[in-house]
């Protein structure tokens, strides 16, 4: 059991179907979530009402299904304006995910602001979706890419990040919580950092919203994205903060209907926000289920999810950190949920195979942060990443699954 | 579905991955290529060296998993002695018996029937098929870095 007796664990754990799987007729062990969180019946059902209750295109028609549908959609923005305690539900944009947030933002404002050799400020913990847009809009405009390295801990290094710093820094894009490691990054001296040197900054917070409360107003962020099936709703879904300031200013991303005010074919004028940025019908089911899945989180607590989650990472860093030839890579004093390894002389895809083989699911290989595993000179590692569902007993399973594969490996 | 681990990690497949025959580099090589699975980021460089029509020697310099060492080890020995037609022979015999639905036709003694436990395992076909995939590239003189298990 966690510390934190009052966990209602049995509870949250039957409220995900796809816990009480077999995999080769054992129970799934999913330490997986780093990479897709699964979902609650709260979520599944949602998507199941939507489309026999209140399904219709949105912003569209006068009629009652529309109207319907557009007001569940955009009392599902107020959900997520609420989650991030953004200023107004405006400066909630529904993308794809957090990728397409980021391309959005380095195409839109990055166009529009980056001119030859101003200076993009990155660090070695990006995935490489806060790495590659970057890449493409400084290929575009001449911008060039900084990059603040991490020590043998895989922390942030908040002294060299403030030595990249300069009049030609033009905006900041660093992960809230690395996805490979599950380094915190101290993004409050970051932006405290960057607004001194008059840079913006856009903060990747995949793995940081499930994980940890996010204020963007008291971080005072300019953009901030997240993912939906990292967050327990549906893929496909995620949302794009900026400060409407900023939003109000920057040019559309794509342009299509819903985007527009009016088109004519000598000049369209694009529609307030957010919608200016929301081109085409939207994953409409998607966007509503993740404000069930917003509701979910908030009925368990953030803070009693945060805690329950803190316990399971103390508790597999010390079982991990006393085994033999096991190596935790990433040791950050703050961290979330997440922690990488290494078996000595055991590839991790061999490490995944025979832990898959007990129905044990963790991701190996280099978690879409190259760079990460280069700074430890390793090709790939283990990850466990843990959630809401997760128990000690299934540490103790990862435990034991290890034991095996040093066994076959001997 | 009864599948064993064991036959995915056969003693000779562990043995090979232990201690792979013709690692290194080779500096007389008359050919070589990098091949590279960017969804794990393994690499490996199989080098070759042609002596008229023949594969006179052969090596590889892997950074990958048991699987795909053991399979570029056992590789570069069937490939050493064999003419450039029968290595190609013997790529596209690999390919067929791992892929195909039909089960595997190869005798015991065949080296290679170790490596057919992967079949089992459809997510590590591509560690295995990996070396060959790049031992055609650098028979072809392709050095792109782009060759991958596709």
């Amino acid at each position: 059991m966690a510390a934190n007796g009052t966990y209602p664990i049995d509870r949250i754990r039957s409220d995900f179907p796809i816990l009480s799987e077999r995999v080769r007729g054992k129970p799934l062990v999913y330490l997986d979530n780093g990479a897709s969180a699964q979902k609650p019946t709260a979520v599944i059902e949602q998507i199941r009402k939507t489309y026999e209750t209140e399904y219709a295109n949105v912003h569209r028609g006068v009629h009652y299904m529309s109207q319907k549908a557009t007001d569940a959609m955009e009392a599902a923005r107020v959900k997520a304006q609420t989650l991030l305690n953004a200023d107004s539900e405006k400066e909630i944009i529904f993308v794809r995910g957090a990728t397409e947030g980021i391309n959005l933002v380095a195409s839109s404002w990055g166009r529009a602001n980056l001119s030859a050799g101003d200076e993009i400020i990155l660090s070695v913990l990006e995935h490489h979706s806060n790495i590659v847009p970057w890449q493409m809009i400084a290929e575009q405009t001449g911008a060039v890419i900084r990059v603040v390295p991490i020590d043998d801990n895989g922390t942030f290094l908040v002294d060299e990040f403030e030595k990249l710093l300069s009049p030609r820094t033009k905006i900041v894009a660093v992960t809230h919580v690395s996805n490979a490691l599950g380094t915190i990054v101290p993004v409050a001296d970051v932006i405290r950092l960057a607004h001194a040197h008059g840079a913006v900054v856009l903060l990747d917070g995949c793995q940081a919203v499930p994980h940890v409360p996010v204020d963007v107003q008291a971080l005072d962020v300019e953009f901030y994205v997240f993912s939906g099936h990292k967050l327990y709703g549906p893929s496909g879904i995620g949302v794009l903060y900026g400060k409407e300031a900023l939003l109000n200013a920057m040019p559309p991303y794509q342009g299509g209907g819903e985007m527009i005010d009016r088109v004519t074919f000598e000049k369209t004028t694009y529609a307030e926000l957010p919608f200016k940025f929301e081109a085409g019908t939207p994953h409409i089911a998607g966007i509503i289920a993740l404000g069930s899945a917003i509701d979910y989180l908030n009925g368990i607590g953030f803070d009693a999810i945060a805690a329950h989650e803190h316990d399971l990472l103390t508790y597999a860093t010390e079982r991990l950190s006393g085994m033999n030839s096991v190596k935790i890579v990433g040791t950050a004093a703050e961290k979330a949920a997440i922690l990488s390894f290494n078996i000595h002389d055991v590839h991790p895809h061999d490490v995944g195979t025979i832990l898959d083989y007990d129905g044990i699911a963790v991701r190996t290989g280099h978690h879409c942060a190259q760079p990460v595993m280069d700074r430890f000179d390793v090709a790939a590692t283990v990850r466990a990443s843990f959630g809401l569902y997760n128990t000690r007993q299934e540490v103790d399973a990862l435990v034991d699954g290890i034991k095996r594969v040093q066994e076959m490996f001997a | 579905m009864s599948v064993d681990l064991r036959d995915l990690y056969q003693e000779i497949i562990l043995e090979h991955s232990r201690k792979p025959k013709n690692s290194g580099v080779l500096e007389d090589a008359t050919g070589h290529a990098q091949g590279n699975n960017p969804l794990c980021g393994d690499r490996v460089t199989v080098y070759i060296k042609l002596e008229g029509d023949r594969i006179a020697d052969a090596r590889f310099d892997a950074r990958g998993c048991a699987i795909s060492v053991a399979s570029a080890s056992m590789m570069t020995e069937i490939l050493k002695g064999l003419t450039v037609d029968e290595a190609i022979a013997a790529f596209d015999r690999f390919q067929v018996q791992l892929t195909s639905k039909e089960a595997p036709v190869l005798s015991e003694d065949d080296e290679l029937a170790a490596l057919m436990g992967v079949r089992d395992f459809p997510t590590r076909i591509k560690c295995a098929t990996l070396p060959w995939h790049t031992f055609r590239a650098a028979l072809a003189g392709r050095d792109d870095n782009q060759i991958t298990t596709e």
